[in-house]
C-alpha cells in the first residue's frame, strides 16, 4: 500500500507532447481513474507510474520513494493490461506464478528441471504454489489453473490477469482499460467486481479508461485528462455537477450536457429560442454559454418555460424518454430526460414545446472557463447558493 | 389450391440444380488443371519414376531394364560406402542444424536490439544465401589452400602451421560443415527476424512488470517460447537443406579424402552419373526422400503441438 505522487511530469514522443506538466496526488488506498478520450495521455501517464516509460521532466513518487529513475521491477506496482498480456505458452497457474518466481527464486533456481533440485528451492516453490492457489480461490479461477490462456474466454483471461497482478501483493495496482475487450454485459459485471476487489484489498488503484460509466461507478476520484493535461480531479459527483470548465462538462455525462450560446444582459441570458433568467458574475453585454444537464431541465407547454422549440426526436430508454428539442437556430438539439409513462406517448415529433432549464445552470465564458452563477430565476435559492460556493 | 402450385414451383426450382453443380465442378477442375498438370509432370511423376527405378537394375542409356525387387536396397545395406555417406550426412546435419540455427537466432537478436545499420547487417548476412554456392565454394577453396590460402597465411602470421583443411581425413567434413553454417545461417536469421517482429511488445512489458529485468530473463520468459513455431520451422528447413549438401562436396572434396566427406546426394550423383547405375542411384534417392519425410512427419505430428499454444 502506498500513495502515488506525480510532480510536473512532461513527456513527448518526438514532436508530439503527450503529457504537459501533469501533477497528481493519489492517496494511499484510493481508487483514482484517469478518464479521457483516446490520445489524451492517460495511458502514457499510467505507464510512467509503472516505469514502462521514462518522463522527460518531473518526478514520480510511490510511497516515500522517488521512483522516477527506477525500473518497473523495483517499483512494487502491478499492472493489468488492456489485452491482458498473458504468456500464451504458460498455464494459468504458471502465468500467475511468474511474478513470484521472478522475485523469490534465484536465477539458477528458475531453471527448468534442475532448478527445483537446488537447496531451498523446494520450500520456495511450495510457498509460491500456496500463494497462487489462495489468489485463485479468491478470484474463483481454481478450475482454470491447468489451462492455457488460449483456452479461456475473455472474462476468464481478465480474471487471470488480475490474479497475476494480485498474487504478489503490490503497493499499487495499475489498470489500463482492463474491461474494454469484454462484451457490454460482462463489463458491467466486472465493474462491480473490481470495485469490490478494491474494497477487499484496500490498496491504491490507478485505473485508466475512456468509459465514463466505469470512471463514475468505481472511483473515489476521477482525473479528467484532455490534450496531455489534467483538467480536473474530483469525486465523480464533482466532475459531473461541478465541472471546472467547458471541456470537462462536455466530456462527462451521457447524453452530453446541453449548451446554448447567448449574451448576458444583466438580468438574463438571451439566446436563440428564448431567455434564461440567471444572474452571472460578469458584466452585462458579454457572450456566455449556458449549460444544463438533461435531467435538470423539464418540459413545459408551448409558450411557457425559458426556451421554445419543437420536438425533433424521441429516444425511449424504457425507464426514461430522451426528448430532443430543436431550439431555433441551435445546431444541436437540447436533450431533456423525462420519466416514461406507459401507454400513450405524450409527445410527438414536430410538436411545439417549451423548456424550463431548471436551476442547476452552469455558465462558461467564450474561452470555456467556468463563470459563477449568482442567481437562477429566484426559485431555488439553495441550489444557486451551492453553485456560487463551488464556483 | 396451394398443392399444385408448390409442386410446380418445386419442379421449376429443382431443374437447374444438377447442371449448376456440374458446371461448378467443371469450372473448378478447368481452373485447377494447369497447376494439377504441372505438379503431376514436374513433381509427382518424376518422384514416382525414381521410386519405380529403385526396384530395377536400370543403367543410364541401357535399352532394357530388369525388375529386381529389393535387390538395390539389399546391396545398399551391404555397401560400406553407403553407410559411410549416410552417417556423414547425419553428422553434417548434426553440426550444421544447431550451428546455423543458433547463429541465425543470435544474429537476429543482435540486429533486432540494435538501432543503427540494421539493413546493412541484414544484407551482409544474407549475401551467402543468395550467392551461388558453387562460386562461393571455389572462393572457399582458395581461402583454404594449404600453401597460399588466406586462412593458413593468417594462422602462419601468428605462428601456427595450418593443416591441409580439405585433404585431412578427420577434418574435411567439419570444414564443409562450417561452410554449410556460413551459407545457411543468413536464411535462418531472416526467418527469426520476422518471428521477432511478430512477438507482441506487450508481453515484454508484462515481463518487465512481473520482475524480469535482465535480457536473459526476457529471452527465457518471452522471446524463446514465442519463437517456438519459427524455431521449429527453421530447424526443419535447416535439416532438409543440410541433408541436401552437395555443391561444396562436389567442388571441394569429391567425397574424399578416403570417403570421409562422402554424403548421400554425392553418392547418388556418383552412382547415377559417373557409374551410370541409375537404379542404384534411385535407391539412394529413396533413402534420402524417406529421411526428409521422417523429419517432416516428426515436425507435423509431434513438435507442432508443443509450439502452438492455443
Amino acid at each position: 500500500m502506498a500513495s502515488i505522487s506525480i510532480g510536473s511530469v512532461s513527456k513527448s514522443f518526438g514532436e508530439v507532447a503527450v503529457l504537459r506538466d501533469v501533477s497528481l496526488d493519489i492517496a494511499d488506498g484510493e481508487f483514482v481513474t484517469l478518464l479521457g478520450p483516446s490520445g489524451c495521455g492517460k495511458s502514457t501517464l499510467l505507464r510512467l507510474i509503472a516505469g514502462l516509460e521514462a518522463a522527460d521532466a518531473g518526478s514520480v513518487r510511490i510511497g516515500d520513494t522517488d521512483v522516477t529513475s527506477l525500473p518497473p521491477r523495483s517499483r512494487d506496482v502491478a499492472m493489468v493490461f488492456q489485452s491482458y498480456a498473458l504468456y500464451p505458452h504458460l498455464t494459468v497457474f504458471e502465468n500467475m506464478a511468474v511474478p513470484l518466481r521472478m522475485r523469490r527464486l534465484g536465477t539458477l533456481q528458475r531453471l527448468p528441471l534442475i532448478g527445483s533440485l537446488l537447496p531451498g528451492a523446494r520450500l520456495k516453490l511450495d510457498a509460491i504454489a500456496a500463494d497462487v492457489q489462495r489468489v485463485a480461490a479468491q478470484l474463483d479461477i481454481q478450475p482454470l489453473l491447468s489451462r492455457k490462456p488460449g483456452q479461456l474466454s475473455g472474462g476468464q483471461r481478465q480474471r487471470v490477469a488480475v490474479g497475476r497482478a494480485m498474487v504478489r501483493e503490490p503497493a499499487a495496482f495499475l489498470m489500463d482499460e482492463p474491461l474494454s475487450n469484454l462484451d457490454a454485459k460482462l463489463r458491467v459485471h466486472m465493474r462491480t467486481e473490481i470495485a469490490q476487489l478494491h474494497r477487499t484489498l484496500a490498496t491504491t488503484f490507478v485505473y485508466v479508461t475512456h468509459d465514463q460509466a466505469e470512471a463514475m461507478t468505481m472511483s473515489d476520484r476521477v482525473a479528467v485528462m484532455l490534450g496531455g493535461r489534467v483538467l480536473q480531479v474530483g469525486t465523480p459527483d464533482a466532475i459531473y455537477h461541478d465541472p471546472a470548465n467547458l471541456a470537462v462538462a462536455e466530456f462527462v455525462g451521457s447524453p452530453r450536457i446541453n449548451l446554448l450560446n447567448g449574451r448576458f444582459d444583466g438580468e438574463c441570458v438571451r439566446c436563440p429560442g428564448g431567455r434564461i433568467a440567471v444572474k452571472l458574475e460578469v458584466a452585462a453585454g458579454q457572450d456566455v454559454r449556458i449549460g444544463f444537464r438533461c435531467e435538470s431541465a423539464t418540459l413545459a407547454p408551448d409558450g411557457e418555460g425559458d426556451l421554445r422549440g419543437e420536438v425533433a426526436h424521441l429516444e425511449n430508454l424504457g425507464s426514461d424518454v430522451l426528448v430532443h428539442v430543436r431550439v431555433s437556430a441551435s445546431k444541436a438539439p437540447v436533450v431533456i430526460r423525462t420519466a416514461s409513462s406507459p401507454g400513450v406517448g405524450r409527445f410527438r415529433v414536430g410538436d411545439a414545446i417549451g423548456v424550463r432549464t431548471g436551476h442547476r445552470l452552469l455558465a462558461f465564458d467564450r474561452d470555456g472557463a467556468r463563470l459563477g452563477v449568482l442567481h437562477t430565476g429566484g426559485l431555488d435559492e439553495a441550489t444557486a447558493a451551492s453553485q456560487v460556493a463551488h464556483a | 389450391m396451394p398443392e399444385p402450385t408448390l409442386a410446380l414451383r418445386g419442379a421449376f426450382l429443382a431443374r437447374p440444380v444438377l447442371p449448376k453443380a456440374f458446371v461448378q465442378s467443371t469450372t473448378a477442375w478447368t481452373l485447377a488443371a494447369p497447376a494439377v498438370v504441372l505438379m503431376a509432370l514436374m513433381l509427382v511423376g518424376p518422384t514416382l519414376a525414381v521410386v519405380a527405378l529403385a526396384f530395377t537394375d536400370y543403367q543410364l542409356g541401357a535399352q532394357s531394364l530388369e525388375w529386381i525387387g529389393l535387390g538395390n536396397f539389399r546391396d545398399l545395406a551391404n555397401d560400406r560406402t553407403f553407410w559411410k555417406s549416410l552417417s556423414n550426412t547425419l553428422l553434417y546435419a548434426a553440426i550444421v542444424v544447431p550451428g546455423s540455427v543458433a547463429l541465425g537466432l543470435g544474429a537476429a537478436l543482435l540486429i533486432e536490439s540494435g538501432t543503427s545499420l540494421r539493413a546493412f547487417y541484414r544484407a551482409v548476412f544474407f549475401i551467402p544465401v543468395m550467392s551461388t554456392l558453387i562460386a562461393m565454394a571455389i572462393a572457399w577453396e582458395f581461402m583454404l589452400h594449404p600453401g597460399f590460402g588466406l586462412v593458413n597465411l593468417a594462422l602462419k602470421s601468428v605462428g601456427i602451421a595450418g593443416p591441409n583443411w580439405l585433404r585431412t581425413e578427420g577434418l574435411a567434413l567439419y570444414v564443409l560443415a562450417v561452410i554449410g553454417i556460413w551459407q545457411q545461417f543468413g536464411f535462418n536469421m531472416v526467418l527469426f527476424l520476422a518471428g521477432l517482429v511478430s512477438i507482441p511488445r506487450l508481453l515484454y512489458e508484462a515481463a518487465a512488470m512481473d520482475g524480469a529485468s535482465s535480457a536473459w530473463e526476457r529471452f527465457r520468459l518471452v522471446t524463446w517460447p514465442m519463437l517456438g513455431p519459427v524455431t521449429l520451422f527453421v530447424v526443419v528447413i535447416s535439416a532438409i537443406r543440410a541433408f541436401q549438401v552437395f555443391d561444396t562436396v562436389a567442388v571441394l572434396t569429391k567425397g574424399g579424402p578416403n570417403k570421409s566427406t562422402e554424403v548421400l546426394l554425392y553418392s547418388m550423383y556418383a552412382e547415377g552419373f559417373e557409374f551410370f547405375r541409375s537404379g542404384y542411384a534411385s535407391a539412394i534417392t529413396v533413402v534420402f526422400l524417406l529421411l526428409v519425410l521422417a523429419v517432416t512427419v516428426i515436425k507435423a505430428r509431434v513438435m507442432e503441438k508443443r509450439v502452438h499454444y492455443a
